[in-house]
Order: C-alpha cells, then structure tokens, then sequence
C-alpha cells in the first residue's frame, strides 16, 4: 500500500516540476512558439493566403517575382508560392504527428513489455528491436514505396512507422528494466494487480517524460524522412506538402532557373518544424540531467 | 573475444533478415518486372520474347517459392549478382556497382568518419571549457543544424557557391565530362573540386549531432571521481582532458555512431541524388526508377553488409578501448 500512496505524489510533484522547467527553458519556449505557429497555419490555412487551390495550374502568371499580392513569387507553373506553403504545412505536420505516435506507441508496447516480461520473449523482442536499428532503413523504404505502387499518405506514414520505432524501444525497454525492481512496483505486485494495471497505470507513468522524448525523436526522424521521400517522388506528387514542393521545384530546375524562393521556402519549413521538435527533445534533455543545463557566465571561474 | 563472436552471430542473422526481406517484398507486392520490362519496351516485343528476356536474366516466376528463395541466397552471398534490368540492359550487376562503389566509399566513407571524429573533438572541447563562447551558443545552433534535411542544404550549398557564383565551384557529377580519369594531378584536382560541396553537406549536417552527444557524455565524465583524482595528483589540463574524461566520454559516442550509420546512407543517397554524383546511392535512386530489380537487391544488400561491416569494427574499437566489453561475460 505505501508504495502507492508514495508513488502518486511524486509523480505529480515531478509533474508539475516539469512544466515549470519547460517555461524557464529558453530552447523549449522557442521550439513550443514554432510548433504553435505551424499547429494554426495547418489548422486555419484559409486566414493567411486568399488562394483557394494552391495546386491549380496557371492560377497566375509564371515566374512573378515577390510582391503584396504574391508574397514569395509564383513559380513555373503559376502557382502562388506562399499559398502552396501555407496549405502544404497540414500535410507535413499531419505525418510527422501520426507518424510519430505510431512509432512510440509502437516502441513502448515492444520496449516495456520485452523488459517486463523477461526470458525468451525478452531475448526475442530485444534480437528484433536491434535488428530493426542496424538495418539501412532508407533503402528499404525506397524500395518498399516503389514496390508499393499506390503513393498514397497512408503508405508514406506506414513505412516511416515500421522503420522509426526500434530506436525508442531499445530506450524504454532499458528504463523499464530499471524500474522493474523499484519497490512500488514490488508492492503492486503483492497486492496482486495484474499484470496489465501494473503496466498500464505503475510503470508507464513514471516514465513519461523518456516516452516524450521519444515522440518528440520520432517525429522530427519523420518530418525529416517523409521530405526526403517526397522530394525523391515517393509521395503523392498531386498532393500539397512540402516534400512535394521541394520534389517539383527539383523537377522543374527552380534553382537554375532563377526561382530560389520555391526551393528554399519548402526547405525552410521543414527546418523549422524538424528544429522545434529538436529543441524540445534537447530541452527536455536538460530538465531531465541538470547537469547539461546551460552555465551562468560568472561561475566560469569557479568551473574546471 | 567471445562478446565478438556473440555480436557476429547476431550479424549474420541481422543480414539473413535483410536478404529475406530482400526477397519477400517484391515477391508480395503489386506490379512485376514483366510489367516493368513491358513498360519500357513500349509493347514491341511479344508477351513470349519478354517472358523469354527475364528467364534468362534469372527470372523464374513459376518455380517453387522456396527453392528460389534458396537459389537467391546462394547467389546472393556467392556474388553471381545476374544482370540489369535497368537503363543498361544486359550489364552485369557486379560490373555496375563496381564503378560506383569506390565514388561512395571515397566521398561519404571518409566524410562521415571525419565529420564524427572532428565532431567528437570539438564536443570534447566545448565541455571542457563549460560556459565559454563556444558552449553556450554550440548547443542551439547544432540542435537546429541537426534537424535540417540533408538534401536541402545541399541544394543551398549549390546555390549560394555554383548558381550565384556562375559556377565557380561544379555542383554536379564527379568529374568534368570529357576528361580521362587518370593519376594526373589536372584529374585528381578536378575530382575533389567535384567532391568539395556534397562533402560540405555531409559535414555541416552530420556533425551537429556528434557534437552534442559528445559534449553531453563529457559533462557527465567530468564529474567523476577519477577526474578529480586526476586533478589532486596535479596532472596537465590535457592529460585529463583527453586521457582521463574524453577517452570515457568517447565510448558510447562510438557505439552511437554505429547506430546512426543507417541515417547517414539516408542522407548520402539524397545527396549523391542532389548533386548528380554517380555513386551507389545514385544507382540505387535509378534503379528505383527503372524497377531494375536485380541491381535494387545487390545495392539493398550492400547497403546492409557496409552498415554492419562499420558496426563491427566499432565493436572491435570498443573491446580494444574498453576493458569492461572485453570482460563481459
């Protein structure tokens, strides 16, 4: 019983410190205001451009410089850059999301229940979660998504899932070996929970924070990956996304041809959704190992 | 000697599982090289002619599954690769790949152990100078470089250094066409002025991630005892600096960039693709376009065999660095 009397406050004790650390960090207040940002844009796309249908061809004149009506140009085939850009965020934040809860989901279930349950499931778990780190997985999703035919979204968010979760289980699944001795287990033990609830509502919770992290990794390793895919032309070339853009810009040799902007705005933006995820992971880094926290100048002296 | 042996087990078992993967995939997915072989040839050869062209590239649809499964490991390992399906039809795969694996091994091999050592140096650094300049803006700057795409800052480099430039520096293939590849220095010279910006990409996006995992282990090193102890027996700054803390912290930064090698062919086959350079990830990107399934499966499969090839000399680094892995069981 004390075990779970003790247990349940400081979690929330650890909670709670949680969340005032992520204000005073500087990296996770800038990595949460990209985020945000990105989150309307996807939301409410038709409040920040007047065009309607970013993709239709020769909307506009080609090749128009940037100017109030066209904020970044138009490219070759007379669509609005800026409108392209706006409505493509829904589709990358989308996968990059998804993609990423999958993936996590999908490495605590692997990762806590290897631990958890020990001996040969164990020793299968772990051979398959290593095999999965160890395989170039780019290829693989290059041929996988040729082999695939159809280009669809749900491809695309599949394959990022089947390839992006060992490296999150491979983690959890050493936090919760840890764990699995600690005394509050042991008591939930005697108390003769079942296994699930243990799991589920003892274990899970105390590792919140690492499971975060893994998301926040996931998520940027899909952000990243899904452009590469789409600017290779493994995505849906007919749909609005920012991988897709990069892809046509490519195609249509925008940085010869004098229309940077259509291949540098894209790229911008995956940037910047791939770093604010990288900020809050870091960050939440530094909450975690106090150790890493940025140093106040002044104590340069005392320092090694 | 036996943690070795252990870890070339799981070796081999890791490459069957890529070879089998290898195999499965195409084989339960829709569309046929039939259909590909068809496609290219516009319908002028007859369903037969066709038919005829793939069993003798080693196409054989109606044998029993697992005889070709074993058939193809057979080949597999034993290097009778077969021939391209692809744009050079009829070439043998082993002769392709041949003239690419030296361009990849050359531009991304040496890169990325350059980019990992001189990332490992300058995290050693920034920690032991803990609140300097370079540590406090170090870490924000490479969580943001970290997270760029690969071929998107090669598609910067290109333009700010070749479009902007007129060319000044050349941002596709590996050498000038038209030259013959020779010793000579006039060839040589122009080769790296080929390599210098794809290496550039590489660098500038690989090395964050280094840096930060470096700096982050040595700050927990150099709160050990043993530096301390180090500093009381009146040792130089450098000593425990690089004999004391960065040969600790340099451990698992090892086996993290064992495991991070899969990423790093990731973004080499987007640059190699990027800059036009005619290397395996290249090949791979064509032979992707071509449905060249035969050149896919041996490049999938290298691809895999220089992954754990690297991982295992890691692993010998790290039992020879490591006393504790050689002492493991």
């Amino acid at each position: 019983m004390t075990g779970l009397l003790v247990a349940a406050p400081t979690v929330r004790r650890a909670r709670a410190r949680m969340w005032t650390a992520v204000r005073r960090s500087p990296k996770a207040a800038v990595g949460l205001a990209i985020f945000g940002v990105f989150c309307v844009l996807a939301a409410v796309p038709q409040l920040f451009t007047s065009v309607r249908d970013p993709l239709a061809c020769c909307a506009f004149d080609p090749r128009l410089p940037p100017s109030t009506d066209h904020l970044l140009g138009t490219t070759q085939l007379g669509q609005d850059i800026w409108a392209q850009l706006v409505y493509g965020t829904r589709q990358s934040l989308v996968i990059a999301l998804v993609a990423g809860l999958f993936a996590t989901v999908l490495s605590v279930l692997i990762g806590v229940s290897a631990a958890y349950l020990g001996g040969v499931a164990d020793d299968i778990l772990t051979m398959i979660t290593n095999i999965f780190l160890i395989l170039p997985t780019f290829p693989l999703i290059i041929i996988f998504a040729t082999y695939a035919g159809s280009r669809s979204l749900v491809v695309v968010v599949v394959v990022l899932v089947v390839t992006g979760w060992s490296y999150g289980a491979n983690q959890l699944r050493a936090q919760a070996l840890s764990l699995r001795n600690r005394e509050f287990l042991e008591s939930a033990r005697v108390r003769g929970e079942r296994r699930s609830y243990i799991i589920v509502f003892e274990v899970l919770p105390t590792m919140t924070s690492l499971i975060v992290a893994n998301f926040l990794g996931a998520a940027l390793y899909s952000v990243l990956t899904a452009a590469g895919l789409q600017f290779l032309g493994l995505g849906d070339p007919e749909s609005d996304s920012w991988g897709t853009m990069l892809y046509w810009a490519q195609n249509q040799q925008a940085l010869q041809t004098g229309l940077p902007l259509w291949s540098i705005a894209p790229g911008v933006c995956v940037g910047l959704l791939g770093a604010s995820f990288a900020l809050l992971n870091y960050a939440f880094d530094e909450i975690g190992n106090p150790a890493l926290r940025p140093v106040r100048r002044r104590r340069r002296a005392v320092g090694p | 000697m036996r943690y070795l042996l252990r870890r070339l087990g799981f070796f081999v078992l890791t490459l069957w599982a890529a070879l089998t993967l290898n195999f499965f995939i195409p084989r339960f997915m829709p569309g046929s090289p039939l259909q590909a072989l068809r496609d290219r040839t516009h319908n002028k050869l007859s369903p037969q002619a066709l038919q005829e062209m793939l069993t003798s590239f080693g196409y054989k649809p109606n044998e029993n599954l697992f005889i070709q499964y074993v058939e193809y490991l057979r080949d597999m390992l034993t290097g009778h690769w077969g021939v391209s399906i692809g744009t050079n039809l009829g070439e043998p795969v082993s002769t392709i790949v041949g003239q690419a694996l030296p361009w990849t091994l050359g531009l991304v091999g040496l890169t990325t152990v350059f980019a990992f050592l001189l990332g490992s140096l300058v995290g050693t650094i920034a920690a032991w100078r803990r609140g300097g300049v370079v540590d406090s803006v170090l870490p924000s700057v490479f969580v943001v470089t970290s997270a760029l795409p690969y071929f998107w800052v090669g598609l910067l480099l290109i333009l700010v250094f070749s479009v902007w430039t007129n060319g000044a520096v050349p941002a596709d293939f590996n050498y000038d066409i038209g030259l013959q590849p020779s010793l000579s220095p006039v060839f040589v010279g122009n080769v790296l002025s080929h390599a210098v910006l794809p290496a550039a990409t590489i660098l500038i996006t690989a090395i964050g991630g280094w840096i930060l995992t470096m700096r982050n282990n040595m700050i927990t090193t150099l709160a050990e005892d043993y530096v301390r102890m180090g500093r009381a027996k009146g040792l130089s700054n450098r000593t425990i600096m690089m004999n004391y803390a960065a040969r600790n912290a340099f451990l698992p930064n090892l086996s993290g960039f064992a495991m991070s090698l899969g990423f790093v062919i990731a973004g080499a086959i987007l640059v190699e693709y990027v800059f036009n350079y005619q290397g395996l990830g290249y090949l791979l990107y064509n032979s992707v376009q071509n449905t060249d399934y035969p050149l896919m499966q041996v490049l999938f499969m290298l691809f895999t065999v220089a992954v754990l090839v690297a991982v295992f000399t890691c692993d010998i680094v790290i039992a020879w660095l490591d006393p504790r892995a050689r002492a493991k069981e």
